[in-house]
């Protein structure tokens, strides 16, 4: 058993530099950040600031420039065990159904057919879309591949779950319908979340805790703990004072220096 | 964070106006009338129907080719040729494009001289093969691969290319395995783009097969149309073009059908 004081994710002065036609970009700094085990963590930050490069250095697909990042104590390398990533697009296989998608972390470990459609089926009607097995991706909408996507890294089950705007595509309403969902699927399975967003509602009513992030390069600028009850409700917890009260203050943090947002 | 920038979607907006198929087929019988029977009736009247020949009178000779066992004679060569070469030059320039793509830095020391291999006018390669293979079978399927394999290559190439990282980097976190990845993200996504280099690779492989059997051989349409020009046979020649084009139909309505099955998911 690992202890618990030890981190599920840990990033220690990571720094991360793209390099395009010559032109050297960083795109984070000096970033610090721990996600212990269970814990839900949102970070937002503007456009552009390198949420999405913390994740891919967390998921072991992009190789950083200095400092590094630990699983279970463990210095990422290549692409970690247990990490489950949720893309912003789906990124789902358009070739396949939506129950071979959903069986493809399944199919990849080596799970006997059975298994894998009966898991899969599970998982399909967790996230209600028992009837759309033999759908392909493109028949369905954004909300119901969302849905997939988000059964297929269910089926995965990984220890922690790496999370790119992975409602950002989607109409305001259907965002708040899968956000509910999601964030009662994951109260039921208590995994570690490393979860990247703009909407600042949205990390608050899901998250432990909220970390902003500076305009590039991306460094950490404030930490938010977010000490609201669970279970939550996800829509009407928006409601509350306190919730209020953090809203105002993430606000303040992110619009405040870096030239101001308008 | 960087704009993902959506691949554009292949279906274009003009393209895929739908009509009703009827409209459609009428039209097209109603094109095919229109040319054929423009020829048949002016040849003859308006010019010569030596230097041109007339429908029926191919018609009549498809006939009689059928009859003697000639068309057939002359077709099967032609077709092996050409369907061997093709299957042989698909497979390898797919195989070679997926692994130079694979390659990393090799890639870059091979890619100019593939193109330079390919602005080279091929056709001007059969007299060579045939001093090398003979007028028999394999120099024809040799020029038929040398016609066909560019196309394949590039075509694979190109789709490598345009993989959806985000895909590949899915796969990659669920720790999927080479073999893995080219079943189920490689292969798919390139499936379109073979299947596009192989429609463009009928009329190739019937372009090699062809000049092949006008430079030396004994049989095959191109055999079929020098024998009939020597004799000024200008209908012999008419038929051996009716005959390729038929061959090309039927095999490019082949590939159609094996779209409609690979690409449901569209």
């Amino acid at each position: 058993m690992a202890k618990d004081n030890q981190p599920k994710l840990s990033i220690q002065e990571l720094a991360v530099e793209y390099r395009t036609k010559g032109q050297r970009t960083v795109a984070l700094e000096g970033v610090n950040l721990d996600v212990k085990d269970g814990e839900f963590v949102s970070v937002v930050g503007p456009s552009g600031c390198g949420k999405s490069t913390l994740l891919k250095v967390a998921a072991g697909l992009l190789q950083p420039a200095a400092g590094a990042a630990y699983i279970d104590g463990e210095p990422i390398e290549d692409v970690p065990d247990r990490v489950g990533m949720v893309f912003q697009n789906d990124a789902l296989l358009p070739w396949k159904t939506v129950l071979h998608n959903v069986r493809l972390p399944l199919a990849i470990k080596g799970l006997p057919d059975k298994e894998q459609v009966a898991e899969a089926t599970r998982l399909l009607k967790m996230v209600g879309l028992e009837g759309f097995a033999n759908f392909y991706p493109k028949q369905l909408s954004g909300g119901m591949r969302k849905r997939v996507a988000l059964a297929r890294t269910f089926a995965y089950d990984p220890d922690i779950y790496l999370m790119d705007e992975p409602f950002g595509p989607l109409d305001a309403q259907t965002r708040v319908k899968i956000g509910e969902q999601f964030l009662h699927i994951w109260e039921s399975v208590g995994k570690s979340v490393l979860f990247i967003t703009h909407d600042i509602e949205e990390a608050i009513a899901l998250s432990d805790r909220v970390i902003v992030m500076t305009d590039r390069p991306g460094r950490i600028k404030a930490e938010f703990d977010i000490r609201l009850a669970r279970p939550r409700p996800f829509y009407d917890i928006r409601f509350d004072p306190v919730f209020k009260e953090l809203q105002k203050e993430i606000w303040a943090q992110m619009s405040s220096g870096a030239g101001g947002i308008d | 964070m960087a704009a993902n920038s959506k691949r554009a979607s292949r279906a274009s907006s003009f393209r895929d106006r739908e009509y009703s198929p009827t409209s459609v087929w009428l039209g097209r019988i109603v094109v095919f009338v229109l040319l054929i029977g423009s020829w048949e009736v002016l040849s003859g009247r308006a010019f010569n129907a030596f230097w041109l020949s007339k429908p029926s009178l191919i018609a009549t000779r498809i006939v009689d080719m059928l009859k003697d066992g000639d068309l057939w004679f002359h077709m099967s060569a032609t077709l092996q040729e050409a369907i061997a070469g093709l299957a042989i030059g698909m497979v390898g320039g797919t195989l070679l494009g997926i692994g130079l793509a694979f390659s990393g830095i090799f890639e870059r020391w091979i890619y100019p001289y593939m193109m330079a291999l390919y602005s080279l006018p091929r056709v001007s390669l059969a007299p060579l093969f045939i001093v090398w293979f003979g007028i028999g079978l394999s120099s024809k399927i040799l020029m038929v691969v040398a016609m066909v394999v560019f196309v394949a290559f590039y075509n694979a190439f190109e789709g490598m290319r345009n993989i959806d990282k985000d895909l590949m980097d899915m796969m990659s976190t669920y720790k999927a395995k080479w073999n893995h990845k080219l079943r189920w993200v490689v292969l798919p996504s390139i499936t379109v783009w073979i299947l596009t280099s192989i429609r463009l690779n009928i009329g190739m492989a019937l372009i090699g097969s062809v000049i092949a059997e006008l430079v030396g051989s004994n049989r095959g349409l191109g055999y079929y149309i020098t024998y009939s020009s020597n004799m000024l046979d200008t209908t012999g020649i008419f038929t051996g073009l009716v005959l390729i084009m038929a061959i090309a139909v039927v095999l490019e309505q082949c590939v159609l059908l094996l779209e409609r099955t690979l690409l449901r998911y569209r």
